[in-house]
């Protein structure tokens, strides 16, 4: 390792550097040239890969008080805090004092002195932060085996840390173990309290499962893994929004003194006289100051945000790489045909479904006028061969798993739909965000599988849940429940429903699946036709579909003349063949084909495509018969 | 002063606060002292400054949490002050301030005795002569009524003394008991013999410190901050005790302790006996004040775009105490307070954050004034001079009604009547109140229907509005039920109490409530609508709780034609199947239908075209115009309240008796006094819209154009092609009902030529007829002919035979 990696296993050691320089001249402005230093540091070739991810690195394998990144979402933001940004400490044997810096730090040196007139109070903003919900495993695999980073768990830590590690060896274990263990050593604190928090724990609202952990981490989706994090953050707060993903790369905090818990029983002398204290709820100091071994603080130096999660490309706006990416852009009619040959393969020989589950996978909201969002392409495929059983769905699925950075497959059974919380809902006992699975970064690849609806009723939460499904579809947008009013969230979610006939959600786009083989054995032939592609070849199909939702669009004069023209004709024919719907979404279909060619302007020739493939689409639909003409 | 309170643990400050009268000036153990301070409600017996007991202050706390030491012998506030000062002199100011006692007192007096406000318009001010000295009334109220407690509007201080609000925002908890002491002094002078429950408290409100949560910071600790917040969570009350009374077990000496930081130092010794351990707490005799936690959170409106509502804590004391409920929006006037965390009270390090606070001094429901029908001061407050400047530009602009329409959800095109429509829907009519006659309110909002082919951006332009609309709820006919509408009853989880949850449209009270789908509503959930679209109110009767809520809302509702395409050929109740009933409690009712024409499917195409390439910037643009868009409806709606002007008057009445005219040459009703109402709503709204306090002709004008050219769309008869209001009325063209009446008598007159044979079949009848009409009869029409005939008792129908009755 080069020996600059200083400020990577040190940083706060950079920090007071900084600001002790500046306490001695008049130059103030040391924060700025911290973060410009880390900035300029990372910039550097590589370097960036040499900082461990919270990701890929188990907690315990960190050393305390280093520079480390985290890959994640915003999940929550709690409210802004004030700390204590310059103090003096007093040795308590010489009475010396000395100015401590305490910025990017939760707790303070031994010894401070409160009545100091160099004091600075600062404000910071703290957010709850999770992985990236649903991040396939080939990211997570991609990102781990680029970060350079060699770590080695610190001696010192070893020991009492092993125990309650976050990953163990053993997969089963992962996600019950650690907190188990926190738990017990919770327990052992609250014995010793007033049972408060514990009798907390037992009222916990029914609504959360069963069987609710004694910390829940809050992922958007079920059955997700990884660390959660509390993110400080110094400057700039306003400009994250809930929801944002971004790399981060800040100071871990692990200190024991941050769990609130563990507080609790050394001061319930005090808490009977102090009711400032038990104010706050015993649930609301879990949520908000949890054990540092289960969630870490970060106190963020860098950020980086991520208009996508695709290691393949880099993580910055597309302009900035171009010349590496032209190579790209030529082959991109080539790996589109081949593409479209693994997709027709996968949809059992059918052409046109495939080219519209290409142009699916592409789409993108790049804009919103007032309500409506643009760009956004619901696929519904129905059709779907239901005789066997969910292997279908499911397969396709795994193969769609395997192209795109961010998938769920939500399985619309009536259970899931009645229990699951798919709207983030805020609990104001706990005072968080609960988190549902519709909370998630944009561009996630959003599987609805119907062919698991089967009939029965739906509870009043089951009628909510499908109506934030079809506001998902139809405006892009999901109302987060704040119990006395709601809050409307834009989302950007490729929304693909796999059903038997058409779905009774909306959608952009309805295709009918014909097969052209029926295999005798399903589960095999996918399964050959999954295993059969080069991880070099997928590889280049997930640059394909990562570049072509990021291109850029316009339609020149002349074409928008032509397609005006061809509109009023057909109108002139048959006013009743296309509607000003119909123009949005052949416009709609244009745009995506024109990107998944790699044009970024309309041409004539994708305007006659796209008609020809939306009537090749019309007249399959049209022999269904039911018509719903409800939808927006 | 910006450095925060830092004495470690200290989270609540000393309770006992010496900066209202000391113990030393009121006896202290006088029974009148014992329990808590708000047991004591009867009024003393002694009157005058000195015998009436003062009240501790918990809300401005912790006031010698100061970081000097040798603070105990310095003046710290209030009487301290006033009494070191007078050897002093006028030099003396309060340690860490620039306060001077006296002057402070002085300059509040005088503002007490001189603010003169002759435009206020605060309601709580509207029996009070405007034109004498504001505060003096409100003294002399006190006096009367008893409450002693005196609300001081910081935008009037500002006003009579800039320098005085500026110590009093910045140094609230030596200047509020300076103020408190200035307004005893002068209200005991003034009325020596009124007897108070405890002094007179001064709570000042309004202070323009802050205005939203998210813009505290660090800098606003310890100073006078206002802000709006919603509340959330509310704890139980907290006794917290002010001073403990301790007495000896041994000799019954008595000794007391103030709560210092928290915690009680426990005497060890008799003072009296010198017995050790010989204290023992009594808790009847110590004293308590109540506390209460208030959890309160940024109100959605104050939020940008995307974060999450910030969340902050609020002490109540005292009387505050369950002054509001969860939900209740609120403005909290208050001291915000930081105070340090300790990780472990016997480690000497601290978790380097600050847990803060509010110590509410005054709080103010801003929704309370709903009830009364006005929206609040506080969202007049909400546009800066600036702001209304443009608004008046633009409104002052001839082409203002065009431009605004134009600017509602450019992304759909034309259907221009249709926005223009909206736009005056968004504005309203002006309310009027006739309860004193018994005729109740009138209603102001118009509500509007769309009905049209699918795929005609109905859903889109609903969406729009409700975004647009501060208070607007969208809601599916699918999708929703009665008590989804209306309201219903819930047990609360937590209490168990039965608690009435409110549906749609009581949500929207004031706002606009979507409805899309109209059409597949089940007929028992569109019948909650009627009363709700007439009398603007919703009954409630259930679980034992009977109630009239207010649903003072527009409706815009948008519903497709039964058979999926609209049929040109049938009336508009034909085509989408609800009931008139309902129908003509629709001010407008507009067809949203395909024109079919080149020249627009010209444009369409170019316009839709557009929306795929403009960039990101003209799309700003256009957010900007919503934004101004939002502004000058709430503006209009909340401070433009016009009147009929006498020319409008009379125009509207022409323009009635010639609707009313037009039907009768053709004998029947073209119009009823419902669309009166109608036309006059429009007109206001439109007056509105020009921000005029005055309806004139040319808002009659375009309101009857409008309601002319909805009418057009929706009433025409499609077998006469005229306009015919009782379609939308009755929910038949007088023609058609002309044709069922002929075929009625028909009918009666082919019955009386045979009366020989009393019985027939049903299909012979019907040829029968058919044979001898004209004109082509229809099986319904027949049916129908024979259903009137049943009616007259003329004839019995049982299953496939008729039965002449005898």
């Amino acid at each position: 390792m080069p020996s600059t990696n200083d400020w990577i296993n040190n940083p706060l050691g950079v920090v007071e550097e900084m600001f002790g320089a500046s306490q001695n001249s008049s130059d103030s402005g040391w924060e700025a040239k911290v973060t410009e230093f880390f900035r300029q540091r990372l910039m550097e070739k590589d370097a960036h890969t040499w900082v461990p991810s919270l990701n890929d690195v188990p907690l315990h394998y960190l050393k305390p008080n280093s520079l480390v990144k985290f890959r994640c979402l915003i999940q929550d933001m709690f409210d802004p805090e004030f700390y204590m940004g310059a103090y003096d400490t007093v040795d308590p044997s010489t009475k010396a004092k000395v100015l401590r810096c305490g910025k990017y730090k939760d707790v303070t040196e031994c010894g401070v002195d409160l009545d100091s007139a160099n004091m600075v109070t600062s404000e910071r903003q703290t957010f709850y932060c999770v992985p990236i919900p649903g991040e396939s495993p080939w990211v997570k695999e991609s990102y781990a085996s680029t970060c350079q980073a060699r770590v080695v768990p610190s001696t010192s830590y070893v020991p009492s840390r092993q125990k309650r590690s976050y990953e163990d060896d053993d997969e089963d274990d992962m996600d019950t173990q650690p907190q188990a263990q926190g738990h017990a050593h919770n327990a052992a604190a609250e014995a010793q309290g007033n049972g408060d928090s514990k009798r907390q724990e037992t009222e916990a609202p029914s609504g959360q499962k069963a069987s609710s952990p004694p910390l829940d981490l809050n992922f958007p989706l079920p059955g997700e893994k990884g660390p959660a994090c509390l993110v400080k953050v110094y400057a700039d707060w306003d400009s994250f929004k809930l929801n944002d993903t971004m790399e981060v790369y800040g100071i871990l905090s692990v200190s024991p003194a941050l769990s609130a818990l563990s507080d609790q029983s050394d001061t319930s002398s005090s808490l009977i006289l102090d009711p400032a204290e038990c104010m706050e709820t015993a649930e609301e100091l879990r949520v908000h100051s949890p054990p540092a071994s289960l969630v870490p603080r970060l106190h963020l130096i860098h950020t980086q945000r991520l208009a996508h999660n695709n290691p393949l490309l880099p993580p910055a706006a597309l302009e900035d790489s171009a010349a590496s990416l032209a190579s790209t852009l030529g082959e991109m009619v080539s790996v589109r045909a081949e593409l479209l040959a693994y997709f027709t393969q996968l949809l059992l020989g059918d052409v046109l479904a495939a080219e519209y589950l290409l142009l699916h996978l592409i789409s993108n909201v790049y804009a919103r006028r007032d309500v409506i969002p643009l760009g956004k392409f619901t696929l519904n495929l129905s059709g779907c061969p239901a005789t066997a059983g969910p292997a279908y769905t499911e397969q396709l699925y795994c193969a769609l798993q395997q192209l795109v950075p961010s998938a769920y497959r939500l399985s619309m059974t009536l259970q899931n739909m009645n229990q699951l919380r798919l709207v983030p809902r805020k609990d104001y006992v706990a005072n968080r965000l609960l988190s549902g699975a519709l909370q998630l970064a944009a561009n996630t690849s959003l599987y609805l599988d119907e062919t698991q609806l089967e009939q029965g009723q739906l509870d009043p939460a089951g009628v909510r849940n499908i109506t934030a499904l079809g506001n998902v579809i139809s405006w892009q947008k999901v109302d987060y429940d704040f119990n006395y009013h709601q809050m409307e969230f834009p989302s950007n979610i490729n929304v693909l429903i796999a059903s038997e006939g058409r779905s009774l959600l909306p959608s952009d786009c309805h295709v009918h699946l014909q097969p052209q083989v029926t295999p005798p054995n399903m589960e095999a032939y996918l399964g050959s036709a999954l295993t059969a592609q080069s991880s070099s070849q997928l590889n280049k199909f997930r640059l394909y579909l990562t570049m072509a939702r990021t291109l850029d669009y316009s339609i020149s004069e002349e074409v928008t003349k032509a397609v005006e023209d061809d509109f009023v004709d057909m109108r002139k024919d048959d006013p009743q063949s296309i509607s000003a719907d119909d123009l949005h979404s052949l416009l709609g279909v244009a745009r995506l084909l024109c990107l998944s060619l790699g044009q970024s302007a309309l041409s004539t020739d994708a305007w006659s495509r796209a008609k020809h493939i939306e009537t090749l689409r019309k007249s399959r639909s049209e022999p269904q018969g039911c018509l719903n003409g409800n939808e927006p | 002063m910006s450095s925060p309170m830092s004495t470690p643990g200290g989270k609540r400050g000393r309770p006992s606060n010496p900066s209202t009268l000391l113990p030393s000036e009121v006896d202290m153990s006088s029974p009148l002292m014992y329990g808590t301070p708000s047991s004591r409600v009867d009024g003393t017996p002694r009157s005058g400054a000195r015998g009436t007991p003062a009240r501790q202050r918990p809300d401005l706390g912790s006031v010698r949490k100061s970081k000097q030491v040798d603070l105990q012998s310095e003046p710290s506030a209030a009487d301290g002050a006033a009494a070191a000062e007078q050897p002093a002199g006028q030099r003396l100011v309060i340690w860490g301030t620039d306060v001077n006692v006296a002057t402070c007192k002085e300059k509040f007096q005088r503002f007490l005795q001189r603010f003169i406000d002759p435009s206020s318009k605060e309601d709580e001010n509207s029996c009070l002569d405007l034109n004498e000295p504001l505060y003096m009334q409100k003294l002399e109220e006190i006096s009367i009524v008893g409450d002693p407690v005196l609300n001081i509007n910081c935008g009037h201080v500002s006003s009579f003394d800039a320098e005085l609000y500026r110590q009093l925002v910045c140094y609230p908890q030596e200047v509020i008991p300076t103020f408190d002491m200035a307004v005893n002094e002068l209200f005991f002078e003034r009325f020596p013999d009124s007897i108070l429950e405890h002094q007179i408290q001064v709570r000042p409100y309004n202070a323009l410190k802050t205005r939203n949560m998210r813009s505290l910071n660090p800098e606003d600790i310890d100073q006078l901050i206002t802000i709006s917040g919603m509340v959330i969570r509310t704890s139980q009350l907290i006794p917290e005790m002010q001073e403990a009374f301790f007495q000896c077990a041994v000799c019954a000496f008595s000794a007391r302790v103030e709560v210092d930081r928290g915690r009680i130092a426990e005497p060890a010794v008799c003072r009296n006996c010198n017995t050790t351990h010989s204290l023992a707490l009594i808790h009847n005799r110590s004293m308590f004040s109540d506390k209460q936690m208030v959890k309160i959170q940024e109100s959605p409106e104050d939020m940008p775009a995307g974060q999450t509502p910030h969340t902050t804590v609020v002490y109540a004391h005292n009387d505050l105490v369950d002054k509001v409920q969860p939900g209740d929006r609120i403005n909290i006037t208050g001291i915000y307070r930081a105070v340090p965390m300790r990780v472990n009270p016997r480690q000497s390090n601290v978790k380097s954050v600050y847990k803060t606070h509010i110590d509410v001094i005054h709080f103010r429901k801003t929704d309370e004034k709903r009830l009364h029908g006005q929206d609040d001061e506080n969202e007049q407050r909400l546009f800066t001079e600036a702001r209304v400047q443009t608004l008046r530009e633009l409104a002052a602009k001839p082409d203002v009604y065009d431009r605004l329409s134009s600017a509602l959800a450019p992304s759909i095109y034309e259907h221009e009547d249709i926005k223009k429509g909206i736009l005056l829907q968004l504005f309203g009519g002006t309310r009027k109140d006739f309860s004193q006659t018994g005729r109740g309110n009138f209603r102001a909002e118009v509500n509007i229907l769309l009905c049209g082919d699918p795929g005609t951006s109905k859903s889109q332009l609903l969406q729009y509005v409700f975004n647009l609309v501060p208070r607007g709820q969208y809601t599916s006919g699918k999708g929703s039920s009665a008590v989804g509408l209306t309201a219903y009853i819930m047990k609360d989880p937590e209490t168990r109490q039965t608690v009435l949850q409110t549906g749609a449209l009581v949500l929207s009270d004031n706002g606009i409530c979507c409805i899309d789908e109209f059409d597949k509503m089940s007929d028992s959930t569109r019948s909650v609508l009627h009363e709700v679209m007439e009398q603007q109110t919703l009954s409630i009767a259930k679980a034992g709780i009977i109630c009239q809520l207010n649903a003072r809302t527009s409706i815009l509702a948008a519903a497709n034609p039964v058979e999926s395409q609209w049929n040109p050929k049938k009336t508009t109740i034909e085509n989408i199947q609800l009931p008139h009933t309902l129908l003509s409690r629709f001010d407008l009712i507009f067809l949203m239908l395909d024109p079919q024409d080149e020249a627009y499917d010209r444009k369409l195409a170019h316009h839709l075209v557009s929306l795929y390439y403009q960039s990101e910037e003209q799309l700003e643009e256009e957010n900007l115009d919503m934004a101004v868009l939002k502004d000058f409806i709430a503006y209009a709606r909340s401070y433009i309240q016009p009147k009929l002007s006498e020319e409008a008057g009379q125009a509207l009445i022409e323009a009635y008796v010639e609707m009313r005219k037009v039907g009768s040459g053709r004998g029947m009703v073209s119009a009823y006094p419902r669309q009166l109402e109608s036309l006059i709503r429009l007109a206001e709204a439109h007056a509105k819209v020009r921000f005029s306090d005055k309806v004139e002709t040319i808002d009659v004008e375009e309101a009857k154009r409008l309601h002319r050219e909805a009418l057009k769309q929706s009433a025409t008869d499609p077998r006469t092609g005229f306009v015919d209001i009782s379609i939308l009325t009755t929910g038949m063209s007088a023609t058609a009902r002309k044709r069922k009446e002929e075929i009625t008598a028909a009918l009666k007159k082919m019955l009386q030529s045979r009366t020989k044979t009393p019985v027939m079949k049903f299909q012979q009848l019907f040829d029968d007829l058919r044979g001898q009409s004209e004109t082509a009869i229809t099986k319904d029409q027949f049916e129908e002919a024979l259903k009137a005939l049943c009616d007259e008792d003329y004839l019995t129908i049982s299953g496939k035979t008729i039965r002449l009755a005898t």
